[in-house]
Parts: C-alpha cells; structure tokens; sequence
C-alpha cells in the first residue's frame, strides 16, 4: 500500500503575524512555521496504517512550494519523516504570491501522478492559515478518485476504507472504494512526536524534488488582505446562573457565536 | 542552524522540538498532580527512555544515541517546560548523574545488566554519594564496603538519595579501605532488592516534591565482586569527574529556569494592572527585566563555553565550576524578583513562580555547594 501525505507549513499559532508590504499576504519574515495540527494527524494516521515499514508498504510525504520558503517546507518534511514517513516529495514553487488552491492541487496531482500507484492521499481539512478547504476534493477531482472529507476515523480492508467523519451534529460512517482522498480532523489520530533515533533516521531518507509548471497566473488571486480588528473589550453580564439567559441572548444576537 | 547559535543544527533544532513536544505532552500537564503526590509514575522513565532522551551521549551498542553533548544541554534546557523540577532532576539523575560511571569505566556484563535497561527506562537508577555526616566532604564518607571471599560486604546509610524510594540499583560511592582519605574510596553498583538494603524515610522537602528523596540504610549487605566499577580506590577521582556532568546540566537547566520565569513574568507583567497600567510599564521593573535577562544571557554563554570545553573533552573542572556557581545563583536570585514582581499572588500557588522559587532553592546545594564551587575555583585559580 501506497500512502500519499500532502502537507503545508503553517505560521505557529503563536507567532504575531503581519501583512506583507504588498498587502495581499503574510509576511513569512520572523515567522516560525510548523507542520499544521491537521497534518501532524494525518500523518499518525498514515503511519498507523502503513504499519511497520518495509514489507511494500511506504508513506510519501508531499509539500508543494510554500509561502515559508523551500526550506521550511522542507524542513516540515523531515518532521514527516522522523514521524516515520519513508520518504519526501518536494514541489518547488518560485512565485509563492501567484499561488491559489486550484494551482497546488494541480502541483501535488501531478506529483502523486508521477509516483507509480497509489492507494490513499491524505490532506488535513483544511491549512490553518489560508483556510480555503479546497485543495483535498480539487486534488481528489484531479486524480479521479473520491473524496471523504472530515474523517475522525478510519480503518482500511483490502481496497476498502471504512471512514468515520463528522457531519454537523453526527457522525457518518462511509466507506469508500481504494484509491482516494481523505481529508483529517483533529480526531483522525493523536498527534505523536518522533523519538531521538527517528530523527536522527530521517537525516537519511530521501526527498526528491519534483518540477513542475505552475500556471503563469493563478484563478483567483488575493486582492487585499486585513488584519482581524482589534478585540473588544469584554463584558461582564452578571453572575451565577441567572445571568445565563443573558449571555445566551447576547451570545446570538451580539456576539453572533451561537446560530441556533 | 542559526547565525547566533553555532552549535546548533538543523537536527539538533529537529531535536529540540521533538523534546518540547515530549515535555508539553507527557511531563507538562501532570506537574500539579506529581507535586502533589510527591511522586510521579515509574513509566515516565520509560516513556523517556523510549524517546531517546536517556542515552543522549552513549554508545549505540548499548542503546544510546552516541551524539554530541549539544543534544544533552537542548534535551535539559527543554526540561525546564515540565514546570517541575522534581521530575527532571529524577530524570537527569537517571542519564546524567548515576550511569555515566558505568558506562566510561564498567565492564561489559554491568553495562548489560545495569546500563542498557536504564537507557530504555525499564530499570530506574540512583546515585548514592551523600551520607547523614557526609556531603560536601566527601572523603569523610563512612559507609563501607570489605572484601569477604568473592564479595563484598556493604555497611552504613546514605541520605538525599533521589530516585532512592524506588531505585533498582544504586551507584554508590562506598570506602573499600576506612583507613585510608581518597585512595580508599571506590564505587559499586548495588540492586535495590539486595537483602539488607532498607529505605529508611522518605524525605520531606521544601522543593522538587515531585521527586522522591530517600534515606537508604545498608546492613551487611552482600555483593559479588564483579559489581566493582572500575579500579578499587580509584572512586574518588572518578566521582569528580562525573560530578562535573552533573554540575553541567545544573547550570545548564538553572538557566533554562530563569530565563522561562522572566518570559512567564513579562506575560504577567502586561495583563496586571496597577495605577492605571499594566505593571511592566514601571520603569523601575523594565530596568530590573533588562539587568535579568543581561545576566541570564552571561550566564548562558558561560554554561554553553563549559558545555563546548565538556563536549570536547578539554579539561574544564574550572569553567563547569564557575557555571554551576553563577548559573544557580542567578536562578535564585531571578526566581525570587519574578515572585516579588507577581505581588501577593506570587506568594500564592495560583502561579507557578512560587514553585520555581522553591525549586530554584535547591541548585545552588545539590550537587555541590556553592561554597564549594568558590573553593574548588579558588584552588583552581590561585
Ligand atoms: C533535593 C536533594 C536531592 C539530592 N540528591 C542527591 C542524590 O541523588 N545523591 C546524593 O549523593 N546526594 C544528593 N543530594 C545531596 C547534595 O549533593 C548535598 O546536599 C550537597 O552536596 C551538600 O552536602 P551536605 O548537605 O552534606 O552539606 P554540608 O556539606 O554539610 O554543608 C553545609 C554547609 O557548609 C558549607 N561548606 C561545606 N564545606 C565547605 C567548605 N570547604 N568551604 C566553605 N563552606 C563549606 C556548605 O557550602 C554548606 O553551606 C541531594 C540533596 C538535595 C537537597
């Protein structure tokens, strides 16, 4: 078995971000990127299914060009690895600001074209910066394969995944003729971290880079980009219990948090 | 691998947030219940062992990792995130303090037996040194171990032995010959089940509660003769040299420790508010911050210039000295204006700047004293 990671670094949650002085993107200076919470379960996940490594099985982890730079991105590979991917792919991308969604599954299509076979392609829901939650089912249309997106869960019978996602309020379970495309949820796997000798294996492993010819103008493209406004300040309803039926009041129509 | 940081590569920043992650995930959340307890959970080791992080520098034959020492001062200043300090002394004393004997001097049947299942976790370790009448004079020490047929016969009691409650072995430093100061001292590697080997109390402490520290009491206690590491009467100038790891990643962690409680306390600093502004606006604490984080940075560099000499096997008793010496007095001296900077809630449990203040305690005693680290300079220096 065959199993395709496609991950992204991502701006630490905790770093303080800026707009670039071209005003349509985040400025990656002084940014510390990390694999994304998503991808760091998907690729637990992988690696659980793969199971002991060898024996045919491999998990390939893929990273198209990136807003971090190559090395970063390539740095979030070697995190892969070291959590036991077998090895790396790398989609070098010269002009980061012309990128959309449909432009990066185009990238990892033909990456995971050129890999001779491939049973499953995980990608995380959804990047946590952009937040687009595209690129999975365009990826998966591209290769003409089905998409489950928000799995929580999942096991793998012969050419059969059997996946639990989590549809608004339920959990549906699906299964799906192998190969396709599953996007994670937080709960798809616990995260791990790899352990010293790991790490010191995924110095090791190979990353190939693979060329591709990124479209000369994107889709869609950012025009502006704002940072959120300034937090306001809080509120204090009242105490104890019956200040509950405030807040909830003030929590619909107010805040707008609740939408039921 | 950064401009600034030389010593460090990419794997080695790989390295230092695979061990974030480990504290943050298997350390970190549990600190208040250890501390509580006065003990954490024997599979802390193993999880640690599995990580890698108990056989940083030693041979792969027998599961380490045989890397640099880089990897050794990372893995202690990432420590530092578990916000108990009881946990990672245990942890240190486990890779740091009580097998690095073995594994420079002992044969190949006590490394298999004593060495390769404390890299994995599976057996814990202590180093047992200190005696009710005896610590920083070591010489003194008055538990004995006589030669009777192929073995040897153990007697007296050692105390502050961390680990000791539940120690599998001990390194312990024991006279081979009463008559004689340095010369007589050896070491032996003792099983906690020995017959005649009895924890005596479990100590209460101001700090590190997590950690257990025993009092150990030895009653004719029989070991064979093959459990002698290294040359008989040579154990003093062994345990000088191991005492110098040990002084190395205490400076190295006490560092680590203050630096983490002026970056906690610049965060407090912005959220409390008094007159009207959030209390690290006073110039008076922005000024003090400043000198803080000046020293803690010299103090850095002179922990990170003994790690380098330590790493590469230049004598370095003099700088691994003066680390340790600086290193723990800063930490005790940041520990207790970052209290004084929380106010009143410093004073309370509420945040952890009162634990780091108690913890902080401890580092400029273990392992010797700073009184003894201003000798040994001294002796070293004039
Ligand atoms: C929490 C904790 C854990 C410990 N864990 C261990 C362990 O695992 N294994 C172990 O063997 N030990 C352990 N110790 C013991 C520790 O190493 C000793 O406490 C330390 O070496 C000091 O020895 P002492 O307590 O006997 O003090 P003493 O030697 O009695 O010192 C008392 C005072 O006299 C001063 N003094 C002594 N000699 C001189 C001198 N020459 N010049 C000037 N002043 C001097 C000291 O600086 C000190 O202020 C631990 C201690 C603590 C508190």
């Amino acid at each position: 078995m065959r199993i395709v990671v496609c991950l992204k670094p991502v701006p630490d949650t905790a770093a303080r971000i800026k707009v670039h002085k071209d005003g349509t993107r985040v400025d990656p200076e002084g940014v510390k990127f990390v694999l994304g919470p998503y991808d760091a379960r998907t690729i637990a996940k992988a690696i659980e299914l793969r199971g002991a490594a060898g024996g045919g099985n491999e998990v390939v982890a893929i990273s198209a060009g990136a807003a971090s730079g190559e090395a970063e991105a390539k740095k979030r590979i070697k995190d892969a690895l070291a959590l036991g991917a077998d090895r790396g792919v790398f989609i070098a991308d010269p002009t980061p600001e012309n990128r959309d969604p449909l432009a990066t599954a185009k990238a990892l299509a033909a990456a995971i074209k050129g890999l001779d076979g491939f049973d499953l392609v995980f990608c995380g829901r959804q990047a946590v910066d952009d937040q687009a939650l595209s690129v999975g089912p365009m990826l998966a249309t591209l290769l003409g394969v089905p998409c489950v997106t928000d799995a929580v869960g999942m096991e793998v019978q012969g050419s059969t995944a059997r996946v639990r996602r989590a549809a608004e309020g339920r959990t549906e379970v699906v299964e799906v003729q192998l190969p396709a495309v599953i996007t994670g949820q937080r709960d798809l796997a616990d995260e791990q971290y790899p352990k010293l000798k790991e790490i010191l294996a995924a110095g090791k492993k190979p990353i190939a880079d693979f060329k591709f010819d990124w479209p000369a103008t994107p889709a869609y493209h950012v025009v502006s980009l704002s940072p959120p406004p300034e937090p306001i300040a809080g509120k204090i309803v009242g105490k104890g219990p019956e200040a509950v039926p405030e807040l909830f009041k003030l929590l619909q129509s107010e805040a707008k948090v609740l939408t039921f | 691998m950064s401009d600034r940081e030389p010593f460090f590569t990419e794997q080695h920043d790989m390295f230092r947030a695979m061990v974030r992650q480990f504290v943050e995930t298997e350390l970190a959340p549990h600190a208040e219940e250890w501390e509580e307890a006065e003990l954490f959970p024997r599979e802390v080791f193993k999880k640690a062992g599995d990580a890698g992080l108990l056989g940083i520098n030693y041979d792969e034959a027998y599961g380490g990792t045989g890397l640099d020492y880089w990897y050794t001062v990372i893995r202690t200043e990432e420590y530092v995130r578990s916000r108990c300090a009881g946990v990672n002394m245990a942890l240190l004393v486990q890779s740091d303090m009580a097998t690095p004997i073995i594994h420079d001097l002992g044969t190949e049947e006590q490394k298999q037996e004593f060495l390769v299942p404390a890299i994995k976790g599976d057996k814990i370790a202590a180093l047992g040194v200190s005696e009710p009448g005896a610590g920083s004079d070591v010489v003194s020490l008055r538990t004995t171990a006589r030669r009777d047929g192929g073995d040897y016969v153990i007697n007296g009691s050692k105390t502050f032995i961390t680990n000791g409650t539940r120690a599998d072995f001990i390194t312990l430093i024991v006279k081979t010959d009463p008559d004689k100061t340095h010369q007589g001292v050896s070491v032996v590697l003792v099983p906690g089940d020995a017959p005649g080997l009895t924890v005596g109390r479990k100590l209460k402490k101001l700090g590190n509660k997590a950690s257990d520290t025993a009092e150990l009491h030895f009653d004719n206690v029989r070991i064979p003769q093959r459990y002698l590491v290294g040359e008989e009467g040579h154990g003093f100038y062994y345990l000088m040299h191991n005492f110098q790891g040990e002084r190395l990643v205490a400076a190295i962690g006490a560092v680590a420790g203050a630096q983490q409680l002026i970056e906690d306390a610049l965060k407090y600093g912005e959220q409390r508010q008094a007159f009207g502004k959030p209390i690290i606006k006073f110039q008076t604490w922005r000024h003090e911050f400043a000198q803080h984080l000046t020293e803690v940075e010299a103090a850095r560099r002179l922990a990170y210039f003994a790690a380098d000499l330590f790493g590469r096997k230049v004598p370095c008793v003099r700088e691994v000295s003066m680390a340790k010496l600086f290193c723990a007095e800063l930490a005790n001296k940041v520990a207790d204006r970052c209290l004084q900077f929380h106010g009143g809630w410093g004073y309370m449990d509420e945040y952890t700047v009162s634990r780091a203040w108690r913890d902080a305690r401890l580092v400029t005693i273990g392992g010797g004293t700073s009184e003894v680290m201003r000798e040994i300079i001294s002796k070293l220096s004039f």
